[in-house]
């Protein structure tokens, strides 16, 4: 770990530079790359780029065949839904929560799990087995329904959908800190850093946690796509984010009596989930053979 | 007369080691009874094969760990009696450790400038400014540059990362330096610069060092004293000349006929160990050399030695007390 890319050269310039140098290895993470900056970019701009308002109802529109099928319109190039609004233009604005809902549970899971960890990995003792026994009745559970045992108790939106999917992810960057830490922890680097006088704070975040970075993140990359995928089965469920908001399990949700004779309504936000986990997933895979020393060819 | 700065008796150290949930916790015996003393200016070398305790005795210098039982008196302040902070942290600051590698010691994520002022910024309330300053004297003092202040470990050799590591040991203004085998992680050639610069700061500073190696040549180079261990105990001390030159337990005269010497004409009996090193965890009844030892007999399984002076040098061997040992030709 510790020659590992992110370690490597003096300046950030020279680390992003050998960063890219071994990630753009992987042409399949670089379109995955390539796709998620995109979908950012939407995210950021959907109100100028879609071409409707998400809410508005063309109720004289109603389910209607993207632009390109038999009565389709150029306007609503996706279609519609069942109400008349445009599907293109939801899921342009669907993005937007779900990259949130990515962002945000996995700032959650990680900020908490990592420091879970490195108190249970650095401590050691009754708290250390405190915190993993917790963690391995979470991990017990399957998370989509511990995340739906907790929506139900919380009360259903996206908000405690979010939080809700977070915990269900923390013991996985529990597990983790811990075992970076634990390998960390008797190296000669920490027992100089204490043979100073170190508080055991200052070990645990300036000598210890910059060492254990590099897993956590390929984690949190690919935890941010389960996210998004969870967000949305939950909002799928009901549980989630609620009925007029566009979100991409929502969507589907809401739409689902129609998949026999609308199925674009379904397919399009199905797609969009499809793709973008996909993009993140490559991105994730190529983060961790670019920062996992073992897989270094130099 | 020089002063004193540690002060070491019959230190021990026992590690509790479980062997299962029914069975009782048993004692490893790192360290079973070390004594020594070390002046300012002064190197002791602590000698000895893998496991003998010589990284224990450092872990106990350095008051990573407190000793089981023992006294040890640094800067004529008994560290067991201590319990106020302000001291401990004077105290800490005295005595100062190399690592052995010096890939794993430094800490890989951060810059050198960061790694050297670390005791600085833990200990003393130096400006960022004045801290800067001294890392740079300091970094300069042990023959790095300035630029190299904003660079990471992985980006040096071995040679130079160590040397990193020695300017960290000395920021502090320490008046011991623990080396805990400071060259054999370096090539050879790299080894040497290393040993004479350690050598140059200890006549520029006056630093006492405690320097643990199994490399005699090396010791041979730097040491005043020498202490040879086996199996967590002293086997002999004393002068540097003594031992080498006039080595009497028979664990040191094995040790020194098999260190690799540029010596065609020279005929040595080379003498060879047999047997692994015990177990501390369950040590030899007797003398803890007995079981590899050629002059061991009964007395030697039923007898422990103690540490008695023959000569220059404190040996502990029975075989020595009662004279059955043929001299080992001074080479």
């Amino acid at each position: 770990m510790n020659h590992s890319a992110v370690s490597s050269k003096s300046t950030l310039g020279q680390q992003w530079q050998e960063f890219w140098f071994y990630f753009s290895v992987s042409k399949t993470a670089v379109a995955g790359l390539v796709f998620l900056v995109l979908v950012v970019f939407v995210a950021l701009f959907a109100d100028v780029i879609s071409p409707h308002e998400p809410a508005e109802q063309y109720r004289q529109f109603a389910k209607l065949p993207p632009a390109w099928k038999e009565g389709g319109q150029m306007q609503f190039f996706l279609g519609t839904d069942y109400a008349g609004r445009d599907m293109l233009s939801r899921i342009i604005h669907g993005s937007r929560l779900s990259l949130l809902a990515g962002s945000i549970v996995v700032i959650l899971s990680l900020s908490i799990g990592v420091l879970l960890g490195l108190i249970a990995g650095y401590r050691g003792g009754w708290l250390e087995i405190l915190i993993m026994r917790v963690m391995d009745t979470i991990m017990a559970v399957p998370g989509l329904l511990l995340a739906l045992v907790l929506v139900a108790i919380l009360g259903p939106g996206l908000l405690n959908a979010m939080v809700a999917i977070a915990i269900t992810y923390t013991p996985y960057f529990v597990r983790l800190t811990r075992a970076s830490t634990l390998s960390e922890l008797n190296r000669d680097y920490v027992t100089a850093s204490k043979m100073t006088g170190a508080s055991s704070t200052r070990l645990m975040f300036v000598s210890i946690l910059p060492n254990c970075m590099a897993p956590v993140i390929v984690q949190g990359t690919l935890s941010f796509s389960t996210a998004i995928l969870d967000t949305a089965a939950l909002g799928f469920l009901g549980m989630g984010a609620q009925a007029p908001t566009p979100e991409w399990g929502t969507l589907i949700a809401e739409n689902r009596d129609l998949i026999l004779n609308a199925p674009w309504t379904v397919t399009f936000p199905g797609i969009a989930i499809l793709l973008a986990v996909l993009a993140i997933n490559l991105v994730g895979d190529g983060l961790r053979d670019a920062l996992d020393p073992k897989l270094k060819r130099s | 007369m020089k002063q004193q700065l540690i002060k070491a008796r019959n230190l021990h150290k026992y590690y509790a080691v479980k062997s299962g949930y029914l069975q009782p916790a048993q004692s490893l015996k790192a360290l079973a009874g070390a004594s020594f003393d070390l002046y300012e200016g002064k190197t002791l070398a602590v000698v000895g094969e893998s496991g003998c305790g010589k990284s224990t005795l450092a872990r106990l210098l350095t008051m990573i760990e407190e000793p089981t039982s023992g006294q040890l008196s640094i800067d004529n302040i008994d560290v067991a009696e201590t319990t106020e902070k302000s001291i401990k942290k004077q105290l800490r600051q005295t005595v100062q450790m190399v690592f052995q590698d010096p890939f794993g010691s430094l800490n890989p994520r951060q810059k050198i400038g960061n790694i050297i002022q670390e005791p600085l910024i833990i200990n003393t309330n130096f400006s960022a400014n004045e801290r800067h300053q001294q890392v740079l004297e300091m970094m300069e003092l042990v023959g790095l540059r300035n630029e190299h202040f904003q660079r990471y470990p992985h980006m040096f050799s071995g040679g130079q990362r160590q040397r990193i590591a020695i300017a960290r040991a000395l920021i502090l203004k320490p008046k011991v330096v623990i080396l805990d085998e400071p060259v054999s992680a370096l090539d050879v050639s790299i080894q040497a610069q290393v040993i004479n610069l350690l050598i140059e700061l200890q006549q520029e500073l006056g630093l006492a060092y405690v320097f643990i190696s199994h490399d005699l040549s090396v010791v041979r180079h730097i040491s005043d004293q020498v202490m040879v261990m086996y199996l967590g105990k002293p086997v002999e001390q004393g002068p540097n000349k003594a031992v080498f030159n006039n080595p009497q337990h028979p664990y040191t005269q094995a040790l020194l006929s098999a260190t690799p010497q540029a010596d065609v004409e020279g005929k040595r009996q080379r003498i060879k160990l047999t047997g692994e090193l015990p177990s501390p965890i369950d040590p030899p009844s007797g003398c803890a050399f007995n079981p590899r030892c050629q002059y061991a007999d009964k007395n030697c399984q039923l007898h422990e030695p103690v540490m008695e002076l023959y000569g220059d040098s404190r040996v502990s061997c029975l075989a020595v007390a009662q004279q059955r040992i043929g001299q080992l030709k001074a080479s």
